[in-house]
């Protein structure tokens, strides 16, 4: 039954390297140094992309815990729990290349500014999403309790960003480029934000398999030993 | 299908009810009748799905799959409206302990919109002899007079449909006796009871039909008149599968 | 309609009685809130202009974390005796159940903040008389009570009750909890309604929002 997906698995596989190459290519030898901030901006082509999937896989987890909670069917749960896992170490990403990043070019490891603020505020859920369904008393609970976690939590977090951008109106906005996107750079983002979308989608339905598969090594045992 | 034409003669129908808790499968496909006021009683072991059986019966727990009609009536179509006509007695009693006894009640007849509350109370109360402790806190009462008031409870909104779930569990000889005096006259409306219980004897007294459940299936089925009950114990060891 | 909004009250009814014979939440949640608001005094120290400018930081924080350990009452006494059962054996809808948990939990904790701020506005020697702060907690305490209920459904089903209701509730609580703050501090530096609409929309939008969502998505919580 898991036999029909092993093209699946292996154009995604291809694909995400391919882009990943692709990525590194532009990043580091196509795309020219900016002038104002140096190398050290080539950071901007990993984190982006990054916060961008973080975002993405838990409106996944979102639209899955809805389903979920609908359907009650487990495939659902699984999807919003891979996507949930691989988020989080993306999320966590984020929050490490975004120091990196703004230590050199604006002198402070961290501004409380809005993009920052809810990436943190997001990890925050994510992690709360997970540790429910560990300390859950049963799998079944913990399913249900993250569902509502996951639809809950993602309603928070573009008030948060909303809320946060208000508050910081006082301070100056950081600039990210003064003399905006190049073509070039344009193109090296684009291929970036593909080729992390593809991973993301790679971890997520290899994540969602293993689960499957060890629901189903659950079951074999529990019925064998009956 | 409107519910004259489809309206069974009973009061309770299950069809391939199942259950799961992640791997384990609590109840595996019973099909159940109890016409209306029948008096079921259900036995079986530790395990064997009695309690999971009343939960869902009660609207407590969702069946897996299967079907259950209650009055005629598709539980998952209109549980809130179902549980008017069903009153549940736990070993959990339900009650409140900072409460009296009477706030108790009030508090349950309040929630079922029980018509002539203050005359209801009473009278449940003189059902189950605790008119004298009415204005006691319910905390300060022992585990056997607890379960009278959840008797009462359970009773105040006149439900068509009781279920009992092994009631005496954590009492002493007497209370439990006082208990099941208790059970006997309420049951003067002609209601349809569903009991489980470990306690052999006690079920075979207050039962018409019982049923023998075990590792969620129905194990064994009979007409109390048709029970050998010098052998039950013997009957039940043999389909329970001894040494359990 | 009539019935819905009487059986909320009943539950209500039921958990204000058990709260007025035992004093639980109120009396603990105020105590702690009183400690935080003393301790974080000391905390900043003795120069005038810091802890003047951390007041309202100061207050909801006595508020938020008091509000915590309040929510973690408030199914609690459901709990004992599974008599959560009890109440889903009533013939209402499980939102219903919500409602009534919801109007204990926004009574109580209401009822902490009516205390704690005349005592903290007197410790920072600040004006006695503000109705515009008035409005302000009731619709920050509108937004946790909202989410503090809900979650503290959830976290009562977990192993580690305790812990894993902050972690729930915080994270989300995060738009109100700068809501809350930036318009005491508008209020106390004397703002006009203009200044401070901002903060009063985004709460009263956080508000709305998850009234409703929990509203929505409570059963899922309570239903095996």
């Amino acid at each position: 039954m898991k036999g029909k997906h092993i093209l699946r698995d292996n154009v995604l596989l291809g694909l995400s390297l391919a882009l990943m190459i692709a990525a590194l290519y532009m990043v580091f030898v196509y795309v020219p140094t900016e002038k104002h901030t140096g190398i050290v901006q080539r950071i901007f082509y990993f984190h982006v992309p990054v916060a961008w999937v973080a975002f993405l896989a838990f409106f996944i987890t979102f639209i899955f815990s809805i389903l979920y909670l609908w359907k009650r069917e487990i495939k659902w749960d699984t999807i919003a729990h891979a996507s949930a896992e691989v988020g989080v170490i993306f999320t966590t990403l984020v929050l490490i290349t975004g120091p990196i990043w703004a230590k050199p070019v604006w002198g402070v490891w961290w501004t409380w500014d809005a993009r920052l603020t809810t990436s943190l505020v997001l990890w925050l859920i994510y992690i709360a999403y997970l540790l429910v369904r560990s300390f859950a008393t049963e799998p079944a609970r913990g399913a249900r309790f993250s569902a509502v976690i996951g639809i809950v939590g993602f309603i928070d977090v573009p008030i948060v960003f909303l809320t946060v951008n208000l508050w910081r109106t006082q301070h100056p906005t950081t600039m990210i480029f003064e003399d905006g996107l190049t073509t070039s750079m344009l193109m090296t983002l684009m291929v970036c934000i593909a080729a992390f979308t593809v991973l993301y989608v790679l971890l997520t339905v290899q994540s969602a398999n293993l689960k499957s598969l060890e629901t189903d090594v659950k079951l074999l045992r529990s019925t064998q030993a009956e | 299908m409107n519910e004259e034409t489809m309206a069974p003669p009973c009061a309770i129908e299950v069809r391939g009810l199942a259950r799961a808790f992640g791997e384990h499968r609590a109840l595996r496909g019973i099909d159940l009748k109890v016409s209306r006021g029948e008096h079921l009683v259900i036995f079986g072991p530790n395990g064997a799905g009695k309690t999971t059986l009343v939960k869902i019966l009660s609207t407590l727990v969702k069946p897996s799959a299967g079907s259950v009609w209650l009055d005629g009536i598709d539980i998952s179509d209109k549980p809130a409206q179902i549980r008017r006509r069903i009153g549940l007695v736990s070993h959990q009693t339900f009650l409140y302990d900072d409460l009296t006894v009477y706030e108790n009640l009030k508090f349950y007849g309040r929630m079922f919109d029980v018509p002539d509350l203050e005359a209801k109370i009473r009278e449940v109360a003189s059902w189950v002899q605790l008119e004298s402790r009415l204005h006691d806190r319910a905390g300060t009462l022992s585990h056997g007079l607890q379960q009278r008031v959840s008797i009462a409870r359970a009773v105040l909104h006149n439900p068509s449909i009781l279920f009992l779930d092994e009631p005496e569990v954590g009492l002493d000889p007497h209370a439990s006796s006082m208990v099941k005096d208790a059970l006997v006259s309420i049951n003067s409306g002609g209601r349809t009871v569903v009991m489980t219980t470990h306690n052999l004897e006690r079920g075979l007294e207050l039962g018409d039909r019982i049923i023998i459940l075990d590792r969620g299936k129905v194990v064994y089925q009979a007409a109390r008149h048709e029970v050998d009950t010098v052998n039950f114990r013997r009957i039940y060891d043999q389909y329970t599968g001894t040494g359990r | 309609m009539n019935t819905v909004f009487a059986k909320i009250f009943v539950i209500f009814w039921k958990d204000m009685l058990t709260e007025l014979r035992t004093k639980e939440v109120v009396v603990s949640v105020l105590v702690f809130a009183l400690l935080v608001v003393v301790i974080f005094n000391f905390a900043f120290g003795t120069r005038a202009g810091t802890v003047e400018m951390a007041a309202p930081g100061i207050l909801w924080v006595a508020l938020t974390f008091g509000g915590v350990l309040g929510f973690n009452r408030i199914f609690a006494v459901e709990k004992e005796n599974l008599r959560l059962e009890g109440l889903m054996l009533c013939p209402v809808d499980r939102a219903v159940i919500y409602w009534g948990k919801l109007v204990g939990s926004f009574t109580f904790i209401l009822a902490v903040a009516v205390v704690i701020t005349p005592i903290f506005l007197v410790l920072f020697n600040l004006p006695l008389f503000l109705p515009r702060l008035a409005l302000v907690i009731v619709l920050a305490i509108i937004g946790f009570s909202a989410v503090g209920t809900l979650f503290s459904a959830v976290a009562i089903n977990t192993r580690a009750r305790d812990i894993m209701l902050p972690i729930l509730f915080l994270p989300v609580a995060v738009p109100v909890i700068i809501a809350a703050v930036k318009a005491t501090a508008l209020v106390l530096a004397g703002s006009s309604w203009g200044d401070m609409a901002t903060w009063l929309q985004i709460m009263i939008a956080f508000d709305v929002i998850y009234l409703v969502v929990a509203t929505l998505v409570f059963e899922f919580v309570v239903e095996e």
